[in-house]
């Protein structure tokens, strides 16, 4: 099913808009790359696609079971260890599960993200890529087929952001999730998604959109001159609010 | 090396003026190399454990202090400003303690009190907790009921002494209704700051995941006020334990056992400041022994499970 945005808007109180007529159609399995720079809307966006908030205009078709969100910090429960995190996600998901059913599922979820071993530890003793990657496997447990990302690798260092980008990928492809990846990082963009759309900024609305071609992907020359024309678009939106 | 093709791919790069370069496509290795980086930088990026001994200081800094206090109490009587029946040294109260013991009567109000305060503290938990967690979460009856409770801790619970002996006469109804007073609303009030200071992402998480009310005030809500919580518990019995003490002193007689408010009483009317003070380090002691017991060892758990002990001072 896939996710359709109609002349979507949102204003908070009387203020100006956040968003503004947001048109888009995401199919299912597809791997999507929001972008767009700071107080732009994205993570009001992904909110509204989340069912956290509602629009103020227009309408949205997303799956009737909802979606799976990762947050920008992995938001973990401290008082659980790595495995309770997704088995309390599990056991939200569908209440008839079982324990034992739980336990399993968690383990395969944990083997995923490739943190077998550090299943009984605690956030606070995980690196920040590794927490990252508890919550994405949190995420995953939802069994949602719409996964929705808020910047979820911004405050990660540069290796462990790059490391992170090939996880993704291939959870990705193994798991056929559609994606909706909120970044302000344009390198990050065009690493990620099949296709960018470019949000402007004040009020949100999507003004630019590129496919990102398998040969982007295996040609980093080619992928350097879309990032270089992507970054030049977003700039010059930037440059827009300077006066 | 997964890192070489970058460079020299680099140079073939087109020029673009925005100086952009891909990275990732060309760092990845095959999957095992992978997991093997992964690892590599799990191991580097998360501390091992530090494992703690017991230490030494933390016993004897306290037992040091004591006999500090100790010494300085038996140099002060012994300069004698005081007569020694109104001012009695440690010996003294030492030797009173003794007598007690052998009789029985500290055993006695020890055990009744202790009794009386963990049951009616007990029970405080049990109807605080669900009337906290509902005015925490619920936003009317907070507002309505919130003042209320707040004024009810600054109020003195020995104020419902007279009312609680009119009503229930010199029975231990009127002991633990005291306590009830006391312990409830500041249990309520630990549990509701508890909740107020939850990280609002908690909720958020909780609705993604699709959690209903219930879920989210047991699953969510009360695990992340559990520091807040364990705060207002230490509070709650603090306060059960003064107003428990407040009530024997008050109310003695009746059917009501003899505590160590009891104890205390009798050393007045007995102008006996040996068994008063016998009783006050009685009381004393019970408390330190119940934070060092139960709710330090608790606290502490909890804190450091989380994450939060790191630079205490604990």
């Amino acid at each position: 099913m896939p996710v359709v945005l109609e002349n979507l808007g949102k204003r908070f109180g009387g203020g100006a808009p956040v968003l503004d007529d947001v048109n888009a159609t995401i199919a299912q399995g597809e791997f999507v790359a929001l972008l767009g720079a700071s107080g732009c809307g994205k993570s009001t966006l992904l909110n509204i696609m989340a069912g956290l908030e509602r629009p103020t205009s227009g309408a949205l078709e997303v799956p009737s079971d909802g979606a799976a969100f990762m947050f920008q910090d992995a938001s973990l429960f401290p008082w659980l260890t790595a495995r309770g995190n997704i088995e309390l996600a599990l056991q939200l998901a569908d209440k008839s599960s079982t324990k034992v059913s739980r336990r399993a599922r968690a383990t395969e979820l944990l083997e995923l993200v490739h943190l077998g071993g550090a299943g009984d530890k605690r956030p606070h003793e995980l690196s920040g890529g590794m927490r990252q990657r508890v919550a994405l496997a949190r995420s995953l447990a939802q069994d949602r087929q719409l996964l929705l990302m808020d910047e979820p690798f911004a405050a990660l260092d540069a290796i462990t952001r790059d490391l992170l980008h090939d996880e993704l990928e291939r959870i990705w492809k193994e798991t056929g999730r559609t994606i909706v990846f909120v970044t302000h990082n344009v390198r990050e963009a065009v690493r990620l998604g099949q296709r960018v759309l470019l949000l402007s900024s004040r009020p949100g609305r999507v003004v630019a959109e590129w496919d990102v071609t398998e040969e982007h992907r295996t040609d980093a020359g080619r992928a350097g001159e879309l990032t270089g024309v992507i970054t030049r678009r977003l700039r010059e939106e930037i440059r827009r609010h300077a006066k | 090396m997964p890192s070489n093709p970058i460079t020299t791919e680099e140079r073939t790069l087109p020029v673009t003026d925005s100086k952009e370069h891909i990275t990732s496509p060309s760092l990845k290795g095959n999957a095992s190399e992978l997991r093997d980086l992964e690892a590599g930088l799990d191991n580097l990026q998360s501390d091992s454990g530090r494992k703690a001994g017991i230490e030494w200081k933390r016993v004897l800094l306290p037992v040091a202090a004591l006999v500090v206090l100790i010494l300085a109490w038996q140099f002060y009587v012994s300069l004698e400003f005081k007569r020694r029946d109104l001012v009695p040294g440690p010996l003294d109260v030492l030797t009173q303690f003794v007598t007690m013991w052998g009789e029985g009567k500290v055993q006695e109000a020890v055990w009744t009190s202790l009794q009386r305060g963990v049951i009616g503290f007990l029970i405080s938990v049990v109807i605080a907790t669900p009337v906290g967690l509902i005015l925490a979460q619920v936003a009317p009856l907070r507002r309505a009921f919130g003042p209320l409770i707040s004024g009810l801790q600054v109020l003195p619970s020995v104020a419902w002494v007279p009312a609680a002996i009119i009503w229930f006469g010199l029975t231990d109804a009127t002991v633990y209704f005291v306590v009830f007073m006391g312990a409830i609303p500041s249990i309520i009030n630990g549990l509701i700051s508890g909740v107020d200071q939850i990280p609002p992402q908690y909720r958020s998480v909780g609705t993604v995941l699709g959690a209903n009310r219930l879920q989210m005030a047991l699953q969510i809500v009360l695990p992340a006020a559990l520091p807040g919580y364990i705060g207002g518990l230490k509070q709650g019995w603090a306060f059960s334990w003064r107003s428990l003490m407040a009530a024997e002193i008050i109310a003695v007689g009746g059917t009501i056992g003899f505590g160590l408010g009891s104890l205390l009483d009798q050393g007045r009317l007995l102008s006996d400041m040996t068994i008063v003070m016998s009783a006050i380090l009685l009381i004393l002691f019970v408390g330190i022994l119940i934070e060092l017991l139960v709710f330090g060892p608790i606290e502490k758990r909890l804190l450091q499970r989380r994450g939060l002990l790191a630079g205490s001072s604990r």
